[in-house]
């Protein structure tokens, strides 16, 4: 070999021409990495900041402290006390009483209309219920905090503004006037909202909750769960350790993978083709939302699964098969306990996914629109992301504020569920 | 074994050369040289040939394991050493695309028979590995795992005894014996390959395969190893495979020398590395190639 040294430029001086230019590219490039970090971070804060500030005040809601007198004479004025008579009182007389008596100068009959408007419609059911539930409340005064109805609230929060002209805006002049009065009296308050998280969907935004959309998706990610959880570990199990390699496993192989790609709403259609109009079960239900979102899970969790089973090193294997392990000591014993971190995470990145999934839902008629909370698996019932879209669509003012805060408890479920799945994973990294 | 690295990448053309002429000349017809068998071996190889897919990697060999020794496989790389190895416990069983065919013989039972069961072979015939590869567990629960399967240990006192006397065997014990239920990972590699024939010695095997035990120790980890061999000679027949001529030299009583799937020459390891008889033997143990 020849030494360049001897004839040609230095090697070194060659590398150093070379050396700034490198160094640029270098720059460039952590540069170019650097503004698509930012670029991500910005639009995340923004989805997340503008989320967070229009949904933030649907946690509080704007309550109408009342005297009500629970008089005999309207409630029950043959001196009936069945449940009956109890449920098909005039509570709204009650409501109207009691508002009159802290407006007495208003006497026209069209303005004392426009007074009655100031609570929520539903407070007469609120009296209904506690009557029902203690009759003994007949005769006797409470005060009782009434939440009042949207359109109050919305401006109590500062959603109306005051400076619209009369005509275009929905609380009128001399409403407000009574609001303010009643702010001055104390009789208008913001409490948390528990009825948000308690009820179930309603036409009044004021006593809509996602109480009843939580329980339905809660229900339907349990079957969703016990399904998919383990008919996923152990295909992945069989598909990784046990199956011979031959055409008709590449075939599964490749059919997993195209699953894991297929649109979700049609499993959506397979669902309402299959377990609705086929197996004849009931629509809106759990049960059929967890058999679809396990279709829609399973590729996800049997992917991860092998790829976690895939990563454990054959020696370990090796290592117990040497001892005089059978096969299947050797996977139980070794390689699941070492995989199923990995297994796990899986299985939380597929219900996260399940929990967001919204249109195959749609299909198998989880869009209806549902007030009860479902008590199984088996009642109609909506799920959260549904019951999102439901309230996107709705043209009420109050329904804006419930939707941000609905996604607000949505993402919030995503994230504890990623968290739970980053935690296992650094918990049980791997140790050999 | 560093000057023949040097000279191989000098005369690259003649290990070809060398290579060549005797894969063409007789010693195919004439097979292995020198003596393959024992007297009362322990286990005996006859006819031995495998194949992955379509290479042919082990082509007719018969080869003896005596009864409290130690034989040696050298060669170089690729050349089916390891692959022999893992025949004689049946570990290429988990090969899918791995097939063998021959007779191999412990205590004068085929061990690829049907009523041969691998699990109660691999009790019988136990390996160490080339990479030590220690469970993710206890160093106690590492020991422990064998016998606790096959119910070896009646009790939690024997099974602890047990551990100890394997622990003792490996030559372990003194260093770990305040540290049994740390995870046996955290060990250093010398530490971790002991641990893993304490492993699988605690099973009781008859046998004890080694592949490169030593490949990734430090010269003194290594001179423990080395040591153990010798002294588990006593009561077990042990086979490994180096790749150090030194450590084969210095641990074993018979070599064999493989090359290319074949197995060249057989003998003790004195005669082997004084006196080869096969051309191919003395320049592998001289450095010419390897």
């Amino acid at each position: 070999m020849n030494n360049p040294a001897s004839t040609g430029p230095k090697t070194v001086d060659i590398v150093n021409k070379t050396l700034e230019k490198r160094y640029a590219a270098e720059r460039r490039f952590k540069l170019y990495g650097l503004t698509a970090v930012t670029i991500g971070i910005i639009c995340v804060a923004i989805l997340f900041i503008s989320i967070v500030f229009k949904g933030y005040t649907a946690f509080w809601q704007t309550y109408l402290r009342l005297d009500i007198h629970f008089s005999e004479e309207i409630i029950a004025p043959d001196g009936e006390r069945d449940a009956e008579t109890l449920a098909e009182a005039e509570y709204q007389e009650l409501i109207q009483e009691s508002i009159f008596k802290l407006f007495p100068k208003v006497t026209d009959d069209e303005d004392r209309s426009k007074l009655l408007e100031i609570p929520s419609s539903s407070s007469s059911f609120i009296l209904q219920r506690m009557v029902l539930n203690d009759p003994k409340l007949i005769g006797q005064k409470r005060t009782l905090w009434i939440p009042t109805s949207s359109d109050i609230d919305m401006l109590v929060k500062g959603y109306i503004t005051r400076d619209l002209p009369e005509a275009d805006r929905k609380v009128k002049n001399q409403t407000i006037a009574w609001v303010d009065q009643l702010v001055q009296q104390n009789r208008i308050e913001q409490h948390f909202n528990w009825n948000f998280f308690t009820k179930g969907d309603s036409r009044e935004p004021e006593l809509a909750g996602i109480g009843g959309a939580i329980t339905g998706s809660f229900y339907t990610l349990l079957v969703t769960l016990i399904l998919s959880f383990p008919i996923g570990v152990l295909a992945a199990i069989y598909l990784e350790e046990f199956a011979p390699v031959n055409i008709w496993t590449d075939i599964i192989e490749v059919n997993i993978n195209n699953l894991a790609a297929v649109p979700s709403v049609v499993f959506g259609l397979l669902g309402l083709g299959m377990f609705i109009n086929f197996f004849g079960m009931p629509r809106s239900a759990p049960v059929v939302g967890g058999l679809v979102l396990a279709l829609v899970t399973l590729p996800t969790i049997i992917i991860a699964s092998r790829a976690a089973l895939k990563s454990i090193p054959p020696s370990i294997r090796e290592a117990a098969l040497g001892v005089g392990a059978s096969k299947m000591q050797a996977i139980l014993h070794h390689v699941i306990p070492l995989a199923l971190p990995g297994m796990l995470t899986g299985a939380i990145i597929g219900m996260a996914r399940a929990l967001g999934e919204t249109a195959p839902l749609l299909m198998i008629g989880m869009v209806a629109f549902i007030v009860d909370i479902p008590q199984g698996i088996f009642d109609p019932s909506a799920v959260l992301p549904v019951q999102i879209f439901l309230w996107a669509d709705s043209p009420e003012r109050g329904f804006v504020e419930k939707t941000s805060a609905a996604i607000i408890v949505l993402l919030a479920f995503l994230i504890l569920m990623n968290l739970a799945a980053v935690i296992l994973r650094k918990r049980f990294e791997r140790r050999w | 074994m560093n000057a023949s690295a040097g000279e191989l990448t000098a005369e690259p053309e003649d290990f070809l050369a060398t290579k060549k002429t005797v894969e063409l000349s007789s010693y195919k017809v004439n097979g292995t040289v020198g003596d393959v068998t024992v007297t009362n071996p322990r286990m005996r190889a006859e006819q031995v040939n495998v194949w992955y897919g379509q290479k042919h990697a082990i082509k007719n060999v018969n080869l003896d394991i005596g009864h409290n020794e130690v034989l040696s496989m050298i060669g170089p790389s690729g050349c089916g050493k390891s692959t022999f190895l893992r025949c004689l416990n049946r570990m290429n069983d988990t090969i899918a695309s791995c097939k063998v065919n021959g007779s191999i013989k412990l205590d004068g039972q085929d061990i690829y028979h049907r009523d041969m069961d691998p699990v109660a072979l691999r009790v019988r015939v136990g390996m160490v590995f080339q990479k030590p590869n220690p469970f993710p567990k206890s160093i106690f629960e590492n020991v422990a795992y064998g016998p606790r399967i096959h119910g070896l240990a009646t009790d939690k006192a024997s099974l602890a005894e047990l551990v100890e006397s394997s622990l003792k065997k490996a030559g372990l014990w003194d260093e770990v014996k305040d540290y049994l239920h740390q995870p046996g990972t955290g060990l250093s590699g010398g530490q971790q390959q002991r641990l893993c024939i304490a492993r699988a010695i605690a099973v009781s095997p008859e046998i004890i395969l080694m592949d490169e035990p030593c490949s990734a120790l430090d010269p003194i980890a290594t001179a423990k190893i080395e040591e153990l061999i010798d002294e588990l000679r006593e009561n077990y027949s042990i086979a490994i495979v180096t790749h150090s001529m030194q450590q084969a030299a210095r641990v074993s009583q018979r070599t064999a020398y493989f090359h290319l799937g074949d197995l060249v020459e057989v003998g003790d390891t004195s005669q082997i590395f004084t006196s080869p008889k096969h051309q191919l033997t003395e320049d592998y143990i001289t450095g010419r190639f390897g």
